[in-house]
């Protein structure tokens, strides 16, 4: 076969191999029944094809109907991303699955932040905190235990300070998320 | 189905298990029992509606309900019991799911208070098969039972077929409840498993647009057109025909186009022959229907039909871009798609580009004449290829089943083996599983009595389930095991040929059975032939006995299986039976890590 401008007679697929696909990161809420087994059937579908898992925060939503909401945060290239999409809906207990990246939305955590400190370190903690809109929900002369409640990166950057003042240790969940305006899932 | 005033039946859990099997159709099958299934072999046995069809292993039952399910259409139920019965299904439920075959496997388990405490036979079956089947149910309260098996059923036969395991703790077989038909999952569906079928119709036009304009078509056909039942199989045949388009298939696909129609162009992939791979590497639109470009078709990726459009039509969404990115992804049953691209070519009275069809057929005749299935015969050995032309030769004209185990005479038999018909091919495609032949032929056997069923085997991959023998004898099978014995994992000499210098390490067959006299021993007839004059006397001599025969047939021992894509290679980089370099050489280090 004769050699071809790629762009020019047909659009291959296979990109350059010098050309890198970087990893992205996305966003999955999964709506599932909520029986047993139905969490390690979504991990064990991430562990058993190799994707990762960067959080991954469930609960049951609607009671009566016994559906659970799952928010899964990923990261793989685009290609990966959407087979771990077609996997994900590919499941029998799944009912949905969205790709909340792909829309306007609004991805929450939450985190417990044990700190620890006197006197001067003390009053800082709670400058910082009052400043991030984070709670105190426990303290004692020399600790204070935060609620904080935000974007993770918001959350990241909470903690990454309270680590100069004096962290203790960190409790924290996966990302919740929801799509903007009047739509539901 | 059943009238809503009338009151629900009451019964047993495992009155349950078989009165749902009844209202499945199902007529027979496949297990051996145990401690956690008794309450159901009970029930089995107090009526005569489903034959039960004791084997000798799990795995095998497992694989006979793979052949029969194959080879009929219907899903294939299997019954074992807790803990090793279910440890040992594993193979079987992991071969039918990546071949795609509907299966319904129940497995005993411990009463469920016991769950948990590492009881006697106990194993987290659910947790172990959960990666292995399409679905899989652990049944804890006596109403959910009868939903959950024709769930299971549903499942296992609708969208892309597979394995599904319902595992029932003794206390629900022995517990009483309401039984209830499958007349809600059959009227409503299932409330989250919703399998698309119709393919879209804006992308199928655009398919057909595709397949109008182009110059060097090929239909790369897969096992979904036989999942997708004999029609699927027709509307191909008659698509080929109005479009004029050159067809190859899959190993899993073969039957679904007849290999003595001209538009044939034999098996594509690693072991396809030359016309196809090259018709794959320079097509410019490519339709693949039901085939999902796994690595043993495509070779190295990067180099895989460069210049082609492609179409893939597929019924499981996560197959379309997984491997190779498409221009056109249909989601659908292949039959339901097939019959509306024919339509859609007649409504626009569409033709192919003749000129260029003509020219590209031109160029496939070329390929074609290299003679790609070519080796040299010999009258001092038998060469195992002559071997499966002459089985070929004298079963023609007979409706013949053939199954595999897996290795070289797998593929030998998928060459030289020509296929006119669906359904007729039973082997292990995905998993390459060792041992599947003898059981997935007991399984087509009880499926089609009437049908000659061969297993063609190797001598290493028929001991792996030998003991069912003993099941073909019980049920009085005339199955036949022809077994190409080079006394080699020939695959594994052949790797070892080409990539580790020659060094057979462990790939001998030592301390062979003497086959005649363990067919003597299984209750069979035993046929030894090593002389190639007398080899088409000898195989009349096994088509014609009535029962179970073991053919010992000795072959060439070192014959490699060509021609051959070397791992890490691209479509256009064969080797040919004409090779004359030295084959250590043909495999970069690169490819060496491939598989």
């Amino acid at each position: 076969m004769t050699p071809r401008n790629r762009n020019e007679t047909m659009k291959s697929h296979y990109t350059d191999p010098t050309e890198i696909q970087l990893p992205e990161r996305r966003t999955y809420c999964v709506l599932v029944d909520n029986e047993p087994g139905v969490l390690a059937r979504i991990a064990g579908m991430f562990s058993g094809r190799g994707y990762n898992i960067e959080s991954l925060t469930v609960s049951e939503t609607e009671h009566e109907k016994h559906l659970s909401r799952i928010t899964i945060v990923t990261s793989g290239t685009k290609a990966v991303l959407d087979q771990i999409e077609a996997q994900l809906d590919r499941l029998v207990p799944v009912h949905r699955v969205v790709n909340l990246s792909a829309k306007p939305a609004i991805e929450r955590e939450l985190a417990l932040v044990k700190v620890r400190g006197t006197g001067e370190h003390r009053m800082e903690a709670l400058r910082l905190a009052t400043a991030f809109g984070a709670r105190p929900v426990d303290a004692t002369l020399e600790s204070f235990v935060f609620e904080i409640t935000g974007a993770s990166e918001d959350v990241e950057r909470f903690i990454n300070l309270m680590t100069a003042i004096g962290l203790v240790e960190v409790s924290r969940t996966g990302a919740a998320a929801i799509a903007r305006g009047s739509e539901g899932l | 189905m059943t009238d809503p005033n009338t009151p629900p039946e009451t019964m047993t859990g495992a009155e349950m298990v078989v009165r749902a099997m009844r209202d499945q159709d199902v007529d027979l099958l496949f297990g051996y029992p145990g401690g956690a299934v008794l309450p159901i072999y009970d029930a089995l046995f107090q009526q005569n509606s489903i034959r039960h069809i004791l084997v000798r292993h799990e795995q095998g039952a497992v694989h006979a309900a793979e052949g029969y399910a194959r080879s009929s259409g219907k899903v294939g139920v299997v019954l074992v019991t807790s803990g090793p019965g279910a440890t040992n299904a594993v193979t079987g439920l992991t071969d039918a799911l990546l071949d795609s075959i509907p299966l319904v496997c129940f497995t005993g388990q411990v009463p469920t208070h016991l769950i948990g405490s590492d009881a006697f036979q106990e194993c987290d079956t659910v947790g172990i098969t959960r990666h292995c089947t399409k679905h899989n149910y652990l049944v804890k309260r006596i109403e959910d039972l009868p939903r959950i098996i024709h769930e299971a059923f549903y499942v296992a036969k609708s969208g892309r077929p597979g394995p599904v395991v319902i595992d029932i703790p003794k206390d629900i077989q022995f517990a009483s409840g309401a039984y209830s038909g499958p007349g809600a999952i059959e009227e409503l569906g299932h409330k989250s498993y919703r399998p698309r079928v119709r393919g879209d119709r804006a992308r199928i036009e655009a398919a057909v647009a595709l397949m109008a304009r182009a110059k060097r078509p090929v239909f790369y056909t897969g096992g979904g057109i036989i999942n997708a039942g004999p029609e699927a199989s027709r509307l191909l045949r008659e698509f080929a025909q109005i479009t004029g388009f050159p067809v190859t298939s899959t190993l899993m696909g073969l039957g679904a186009f007849p290999a003595n129609n001209p538009q044939w162009l034999g098996m594509l992939g690693m072991h396809g022959t030359y016309e196809a791979n090259l018709a794959m590497h320079g097509c410019d639109v490519m339709i693949n229907l039901g085939a999902r470009f796994d690595d043993r078709i495509t070779g190295r990726l990067d180099a895989f039909s460069p210049g082609s459009r492609k179409i893939h039509v597929d019924i499981d969404p996560s197959s379309i871009n997984k491997n190779v990115k498409v221009d056109i992804g249909i989601v659908g049953d292949c039959a339901h798609v097939i019959a509306e691209m024919i339509e859609v070519w007649k409504e626009r009275a569409y033709e192919a580009d003749a000129a260029a069809l003509k020219a590209w057929w031109g160029e496939i005749t070329k390929w074609r004449s290299r003679n790609s299935l070519g080796y040299r015969n010999s009258t001092e050995v038998i060469k195992p290829q002559y071997a499966i032309e002459r089985l070929y030769e004298l079963t023609r004209g007979r409706k013949t089943c053939i199954t595999t185990e897996v290795g070289q005479h797998q593929m030998w038999a998928a060459q030289h083996f020509h296929f006119n018909e669906p359904n007729r091919w039973m082997t292990s495609g995905g998993l390459g599983t060792m041992g599947y032949g003898l059981p997935a032929a007991i399984g087509a056997q009880l499926a089609h009595p009437d049908a000659l069923v061969i297993d063609i085997a190797g001598e290493a991959s028929i001991l792996m389930n030998m003991q069912e023998m003993s099941t073909a004898a019980q049920y009085r099978l005339p199955v036949k095991v022809f077994i190409l014995n080079n006394e080699y994992m020939g695959m594994v000499r052949q790797w070892q040929e080409l990539l580790h210098g020659g060094r057979y390490s462990e790939s001998y067959s030592a301390a062979l059975p003497d086959f005649v006299k363990l067919a003597d021993a299984y209750h069979a007839h035993g046929i030894r032939c090593a002389d190639p004059a007398r080899l088409d006397d000898a195989i009349r001599e096994m088509i014609e006995y009535p029962g179970p025969v073991i053919f010992d047939c000795l072959v060439a021992k070192e014959e490699n299986c060509f021609p051959m894509i070397p791992s890490g290679k691209a479509h256009n980089e064969m080797i040919l039976p004409d090779f004359s370099g030295e084959v250590g050489n043909v495999i970069d280090a690169k490819g060496k890590q491939l598989v």
